[in-house]
């Protein structure tokens, strides 16, 4: 047997912060052979980063090698010193950034910035990194790459950039690619075309593969072999089909059960319910009552006279729960922007318990009687929340304007009551938000939106920002709200298991138009539009027998 | 609370500089107090005989022309320079930032015209205009105070303004509007807080150039009049006398005057990471 291409042995790493020293990988060992695509699964803080700027020596200056050996081609590239590192970096090993709009220089051309890659290992002539950095662009399918070598990156889409850091990462054929990430902020589509370009480019030039990421469908799809990460330890490594099929240690049996499946069920998410959901006096979709919420041709166009959504018709029935699902720049967002009246429409009526809530501009919203009964939960936890504000006054915020608590030990008897509805300890109320992990601002933000008592609850995208095992609680915890409470809800996610869970019907937008609604079950069984059955099956999902025809497939193609 | 003394430690610890600034900054502010109670000699109390007498172990800084005791001008001054500079500042601060803010959230038209007199008032050289407020209005300290609040006014409009700016867009400020707030509200209780850090570093630095502005109007012979301790109207008639070497006349309270403008600015650094919640873990 010859010796990996890449070995890890007893990694570690810490940090050095103002809190002292912390230990991010406490002695991880991974091995890599030639060709072969591994996986890093885990959560934030889980150290998996971490493993991959130590093989590249991307550390910062916080961050020290403590203990353990890297070795590459066999040779150890633990404290390799610059001039070591210069010639491996880009041309032997290379990594794909998450952030790919951040990653390029905005004021380079893209051409120009592959032949930087090129003529930092090669002499080459301009004109020859010209044309080499051309077929590069021709090798991740970029339309009409001739053109696109004179773009600057803003002029490309995230999933362009993208295509380009993958030509800048393979320009010089390097054994070894890091994907730290790569799809993370993508469209699904968009992730599935560019995933799959990286998985036939690495399986025809025989790179070697470390794809880390949270997504572990993703993993399962494109990886032989899958490592998992939890606080800076590799619990778990198999295959695909044993590892996700039949998880030994209890991280990956939680992190598995997390992940919304096709098949999954809200309740079946969290492995250990702290309580039973009580029993499901579910509202029937098709309950004769007046809808709640009624939307008729709704038309925004912005100053730019971008048509963000165009001629949307809906109605919500109070108690339902509605999905709103599509990539973005579909429209979903502003929808519920338009329903909250924070943003005024162009067109088209908003109806709120029979009445004209449209009528009101938004900027005078903040007065009418319906605020109370419109309430939204935002997609970035940390960001909804003001940071000079602590855990108990933004959830006492709405309840001092919308339903008038004036005493104060009337309001922090509310606020604490709030808080346990969201299983918020109480403790936690005198805290600032950056002082809360993000599960916990998300509670504080939900919280918020029910103190009110509203009767239409908006959530955009609000796990869309939370690791796996967290979105599990969070989702949990929404669906028993609306069990207790009989909140309807407007749910835009992009994340399509996520609705199907959630949401007794759903409606599917493309550019700001409806392309296809209907229930849940029967919208993802049986989709009627090809736009709805190209996101579903775009879904990386972790059905082992697929993921090895897959792989078998990747092979004969290389 | 005792968070924040621990954080302020922490930050002090990491950065001696700002604990300089921050002790210099509470003496002359002590000194202010206390001048008159601790000045050896009256300050406007003259001596003839003993005039321009260099640095002795009597008079610390020597006399000047009248054989008026130096040193003691020199503290009792300070009361007065950082009157004039703190009201000055505070009046510019308060106004400007309410004016900024509002422009900053409401934008539109108000926005512009707003944004269009400040320009107007920039292109004035600032300190010409000052001069003239003084002159128009009247030679007293009022006065210097409301020149020095008008000239610094531009710059917290634009200040708060871009800060407002930035931050009316966040998701923080749409939830503050999904919980009934008013828009009053919105900018008063959500969005200045959150630009105070960014600015308690302007009002630092302002109040080092503001002391400068009042005794640059003074030297020039606005506002403050003659007999009255002020540090810019003895270097003004410490001028006088350098050339044949009487160096203490200029030398002292020049000194006083860039220590106090030193301090001020090196302290606005150190301010912001103390005020800015999210520099704690």
């Amino acid at each position: 047997m010859t010796a990996p291409l890449l070995s890890i042995d007893n990694l570690k790493v810490t940090f050095s912060t103002r809190n002292g020293l912390v230990e991010a990988l406490k002695g991880v060992s991974l091995s890599l052979d030639a060709g072969e695509t591994l996986g890093i699964v885990g959560e934030s803080g889980s150290g998996k980063s971490v493993t991959a700027f130590s093989v590249m020596q991307l550390l910062d200056r916080a961050g020290k090698i403590t203990d353990g050996r890297i070795s590459f081609r066999g040779q150890d590239i633990t404290r390799a010193s610059r001039s070591m590192l210069q010639p491996l970096r880009g041309a032997a090993m290379s990594m794909i950034f998450q952030n790919p709009r951040a990653a390029l220089n905005p004021i380079r051309t893209v051409g120009l910035q592959i032949a930087d890659v090129l003529r930092a290992h090669e002499a080459l002539s301009a004109h020859e990194a010209r044309g080499k950095a051309l077929k590069l662009l021709e090798a991740v399918l970029i339309r009409d790459p001739e053109e696109r070598l004179d773009s600057f990156p803003h002029e490309l889409s995230g999933g362009m950039c993208q295509r380009v850091m993958i030509a800048m990462a393979i320009a010089c054929e390097p054994t070894l690619l890091i994907a730290d990430e790569p799809t993370t902020g993508l469209d699904v589509t968009t992730q599935k075309t560019v995933m799959d370009l990286l998985a036939e480019i690495t399986a025809r030039r025989g790179m070697a593969m470390i794809l880390i990421t949270h997504d572990l469908g993703l993993a399962a799809q494109y990886c032989q072999r899958v490592a998992v990460m939890e606080q800076g330890l590799v619990v778990e490594e198999a295959v695909p089909a044993s590892l996700f099929g039949a998880p030994r240690h209890a991280y990956t049996k939680r992190l598995v059960a997390a992940s919304p499946t096709r098949t999954s069920t809200v309740g079946s998410l969290v492995v250990d319910a702290d309580e039973p959901a009580p029993p499901a006096p579910r509202v029937s979709p098709r309950r004769p009552a007046e809808p709640l919420l009624q939307v008729s041709q709704l038309v925004k166009i912005f100053d730019n006279g971008f048509r963000g959504v165009d001629d949307v018709s809906f109605d919500l029935a109070p108690g339902e729960s509605l999905g709103l699902v599509g990539e973005s720049g579909s429209g979903k967002s502003t929808i519920s922007r338009l329903v909250c009246r924070l943003l005024d429409h162009s067109a088209g009526t908003i109806r709120f318990d029979g009445e004209d809530i449209g009528a009101i501009p938004s900027r005078d919203f903040y007065r009418s009687r319906f605020r109370k009964d419109i309430q939204i939960v935002f997609q970035d936890h940390g960001d909804s929340l003001n940071p000079r504000f602590s855990a108990f006054d933004c959830i006492a915020d709405p309840l001092k304007l919308l339903t008038r608590v004036q005493d104060s030990r009337e309001l922090r008897r509310q606020v604490e009551d709030c808080a346990h509805r969201v299983g918020l300890p109480t403790e936690f109320l005198n805290r600032f938000p950056h002082q809360l992990s993000g599960g916990q601002k998300a509670r504080v933000g939900i919280a918020r939106a029910i103190a009110a008592k509203p009767r239409l609850l908006v959530l955009d995208e609000p796990t869309a920002a939370l690791d796996v095992s967290v979105q599990a609680v969070i989702l949990h915890l929404l669906d028993r709200l609306r069990r207790e409470t009989g909140l309807a809800y407007l749910f835009v996610s992009h994340d399509l298991n996520v609705v199907r869970m959630m949401c007794e019907r759903t409606i599917v937008l493309q550019k700001g138009q409806i392309v296809e609604q209907g229930p849940s079950g029967a919208l993802f069984t049986d989709p009627a539009s090809d736009y709805a059955r190209d996101l579903i099956a775009a879904i990386p999902h972790f059905d082992p027998e697929a993921a090895t025809a897959r792989h078998r497939e990747a092979a004969a193609a290389g | 609370m005792s968070a924040t003394l621990s954080h302020t430690g922490y930050i002090l610890r990491g950065n001696p500089v700002t604990l300089v600034a921050g002790i210099g900054a509470a003496l002359l502010i002590l000194v202010a107090i206390v001048a008159p109670s601790i000045a050896p000699y009256g300050p406007t109390v003259s001596n003839v005989p003993l005039s321009l007498q260099p640095p002795s172990a009597a008079h610390w800084f020597g006399t000047d022309q009248l054989g008026r005791d130096v040193f003691s001008r020199v503290l009792v001054a300070t009361r007065l320079d950082l009157a004039i500079a703190a009201s000055a500042v505070s009046l510019s601060f308060v106004l400007g930032a309410m004016i900024g803010a509002f422009c900053g959230y409401a934008g539109g038209r108000l926005d512009r015209w707003v944004g269009r007199f400040v320009d107007v008032l920039m292109a004035f050289p600032l300190f010409v205009l000052a001069m003239a407020l003084v002159a128009a209005l009247g030679n007293r300290v009022e006065n210097i105070i409301f020149a020095t609040a008008i000239i610094n006014l531009p710059f917290y409009i634009r200040f708060a303004r871009a800060e407002v700016n930035v931050r009316r867009n966040s998701g923080w400020v749409e939830a503050a509007r999904a919980s009934g707030n008013s828009h009053a509200r919105v900018v008063l209780l959500f969005l200045l807080p959150n630009v105070l850090p960014a600015m308690a570093v302007q009002i630092s630095l302002n109040l080092g150039w503001a002391i400068l502005n009042a005794a640059g109007l003074s030297f020039l012979g606005l506002g403050v009049q003659a007999p009255t301790p002020e540090w810019g109207i003895m270097v003004a008639e410490g001028a006088r006398f350098i050339t044949t070497g009487k160096w203490w006349l200029v030398v002292f309270p020049g000194a006083a005057l860039m220590s106090a403008v030193l301090c001020f600015n090196l302290l606005g650094d150190g301010l912001r990471d103390i005020l800015d919640p999210r520099m704690r873990t």
